[in-house]
């Protein structure tokens, strides 16, 4: 019944999934095209300001955010490709703007934002895209798409409806892979510790992939395991129910 | 001299390079973290119970004005003694003054924080009186001259055999592992001091208002000893642990047990209203109660961060914090360490020298889901990042961070830059990882993805000059 509801769906690339997991967004273009909804992807967006606004440079982070702003503003309904960026957009930025002339815009863009899983489950009522991935996996919870934007479940329903793909849930899913922004770079060695134990909890499911709703945390994780020469791979979930 | 930020990052070094020590405080923390969710379990509504617990904090921090009057007025009508300190210094004086007047020579102590953040140990010992700590693990960690790993677990970070070691180096006693044997150990030297000690100082879990009374929260009996022997007694505790009335502590006490231990309630749980009275056949002849204000005061001058006061020192924030469990209690070098210590340190000590503890932070928000009190605090830690950042820029961060947004805000810009990046990172393999590498900070430990040949921009362009 949801089928019916075709929109015009804007769709939010953040700045590390265009310049280097491109497949990523692809995947999502895919998968709301074949649903039937029409995909539009603003050029002159690159980033959502949280490097910024998360190292305390929160005027800088409204140079970049006042344009996320106008961009969006006549959006029917946003989706944005990581529960992160999706977390500053739907959370942080009514924090960002509060007090400014932007309070409003900010409030108003707050309510169309939808992280990709959410917006399938929760907006779209898609549980099933007819995908196909015959893997053992484990599933890594986002921080920002869990705490901030409340999703559990919408990643785990999606997946359960994935032919040939078997979940096998970590010890302590929810805890951070340590990945954190401009914290992975400056306390190098907690972030680094935290993603190891992060890899040796995905490890012991004895799954092939580490799924997540989030690139950056799958960066960082790759990063790590690669180095590691670990055998276990990550990937988007969008990549995953993109697969036929 | 090496700055706080430095001494931090060397100890955050050494710390997670200690499998030992990781290993040691996650199994710890992981059966913490399952017992705790059974004790939550019997809770009606856990969340409820949070909002409740939240609201009565709420109403007790925003009108501390009348509770701590109320409550001192309580304490005052039953012959207590009562004593404000605006510093710690004032603090340290005034609890100086009641031992000189008492011409007291030995203290023993109950578990309390606040004598922690005043650094009372040190100037008791320095000025040649002696003072022992009596619950068991404050006992230890005094021992080897530390102090607390924890709010609530002070020797968290030693195993049996480290404790055994200490006593025999430091009680003369046999090795043992067996934690029946350490603690009789302890428990013989101890209920010797509290017999012919001076003085007994503890300090509070909370303060009611309504009947003037202190609780004390414990799992040894170490504080009803400590209150009850000595003919002195002295409570410090911060002005913030009011609780409005006595009916709160029915939320409270299992609360801060489920928060703190995963215990469905601690083994002890005491007031204490004052001196003995009339009639009494026990208690102290003489009580004290030290309020400390030492910067809380600016704290509550905050309206962004003034639920902060709400903390009741349950620990919880640390118990999930994976960074506290990654680098462990001391490296934050600090009173309150956590999540909780790195929202108030700066607060309590100055933001420009503790602001590393807030950017010390992955923002992963498992503090602020797990805090009883709901206090917000990895936005605070959020809101101390932008606070240092708006007084004191870094004159390198803050043109990057000019430079970003130029760059974000123009698409042509960020054309060029990613030009110039993927042209470079033809190059990256010839530094990295090594020192000279501009990513160094990432690639020391962890691989790099490169830029792709087509981003998702370029496609996307592709794809609508295709269909143009």
């Amino acid at each position: 019944m949801f089928h019916s509801m075709l929109m015009k769906v804007t769709l939010f690339i953040p700045c590390f999934v265009d310049l280097m997991f491109p497949k990523v967004g692809i995947s999502m273009v895919q998968i709301l095209e074949k649903l039937g909804h029409t995909v539009e992807c603003p050029e002159q967006l690159a980033c959502c300001g949280q490097p910024a606004f998360n190292s305390g440079y929160w005027q800088e982070a409204r140079t970049v955010g006042v344009k996320v702003l106008e961009e969006l503003q006549n959006a029917e309904v946003v989706v944005i490709a990581s529960g992160s960026c999706g977390a500053m957009l739907k959370v942080f930025y009514t924090e960002l703007f509060a007090g400014t002339p932007h309070t409003e815009a900010a409030t108003k863009l707050a309510t169309k934002c939808f992280e990709f899983s959410d917006f399938l489950v929760t907006k779209l009522g898609v549980t099933d895209l007819g995908a196909r991935f015959p893997a053992k996996v484990t599933f890594h919870d986002g921080c920002h798409g869990l705490r901030e934007l409340g999703n559990k479940k919408q990643a785990r329903i999606l997946l359960s409806k994935v032919q040939g793909l078997e979940l096998i849930e970590m010890k302590e899913a929810e805890v951070c892979c340590g990945f954190g922004g401009t914290f992975a770079t400056k306390f190098p060695m907690i972030s680094t510790a935290m993603g190891e134990v992060k890899c040796a909890s995905a490890e012991e499911t004895g799954a092939e992939y580490i799924v997540s709703s989030d690139s950056s945390c799958l960066m960082h994780v790759q990063g790590l395991l690669d180095r590691k020469s670990y055998k276990l791979k990550t990937i988007h979930l969008a990549e995953v129910l993109a697969q036929s | 001299m090496t700055s706080f930020v430095e001494q931090f990052k060397r100890r955050a070094v050494q710390l997670t390079r200690d499998l030992r020590h990781r290993h040691l405080i996650q199994t710890a923390l992981r059966k913490y973290e399952a017992v705790r969710d059974k004790t939550r379990g019997s809770f009606q509504d856990w969340q409820s119970a949070r909002q409740a617990a939240a609201e009565t904090k709420w109403e007790a921090v925003n009108h501390l004005d009348k509770y701590l009057v109320e409550f001192v007025g309580k304490l005052e009508a039953r012959g207590t003694k009562v004593h404000w300190a605006s510093t710690g210094g004032q603090a340290r004086d005034i609890i100086f003054g009641i031992i000189r007047q008492k011409n007291a020579r030995s203290i023993i102590k109950s578990k309390a924080m606040t004598s922690e953040e005043i650094h009372l140990n040190d100037a008791l010992e320095e000025a040649g009186f002696e003072v022992v700590e009596s619950d068991l693990g404050e006992f230890i960690v005094q021992l080897r001259k530390e102090a607390p790993y924890h709010i609530v677990f002070p020797a968290m970070h030693l195993s049996r055999g480290d404790i055994s070691a200490v006593f025999a180096r430091e009680l003369g006693s046999a090795p043992t592992d067996n934690p029946e044997e350490l603690t009789m150990i302890a428990r013989r030297v101890l209920r010797n001091k509290y017999i012919t000690a001076d003085i007994g100082l503890t300090g509070a879990n909370f303060a009611i208002a309504e009947t003037g009374m202190i609780s004390i929260t414990e799992n040894e009996g170490n504080a009803r000893l400590t209150a009850a022997l000595p003919k002195v007694v002295i409570s410090l505790l911060g002005i913030e642990k009011i609780l409005p009335r006595l009916e709160d502590l029915a939320l409270f006490l299992p609360m801060l047990a489920t928060s703190g231990t995963g215990q469905p309630l601690t083994c002890y749980n005491s007031l204490y209203g004052g001196p003995r009275q009339p009639g009494e056949s026990d208690g102290p002849e003489e009580y004290h109660v030290v309020l400390l204000d030492n910067r809380r005061t600016e704290l509550l001058a905050d309206p962004e961060q003034r639920d902060a006061l709400h903390c009741i020192r349950c620990g919880a924030c640390l118990n999930v914090c994976p960074i506290f469990r990654n680098v462990g209690g001391h490296t934050y070098g600090t009173t309150y360490s956590g999540p909780i210590g790195s929202v108030i340190t700066p607060h309590l000590r100055g933001l420009q020298d503790w602001k590393h503890l807030s950017y010390a932070s992955s923002l992963c928000g498992a503090c602020t889901e797990t805090c009883p009190v709901k206090i917000n605090l990895h936005h605070h830690l959020l809101q101390n990042r932008r606070n240092a950042a708006r007084q004191k820029p870094s004159a390198i961060e803050h043109f990057a961070f000019k430079l970003f947004a130029f760059v974000i805000n123009r698409p042509g810009c960020y054309a060029f830059v990613r030009g110039v990046a993927r042209f470079a990172q033809k190059f990256h393999p010839l530094l990295k990882g090594k020192r000279l590498d501009p990513a160094y900070g990432w690639t020391r430990t962890r691989e790099l993805p490169p830029i792709a040949e087509e981003t998702f921009k370029e496609h996307w362009r592709k794809r609508k000059d295709a269909r143009d």
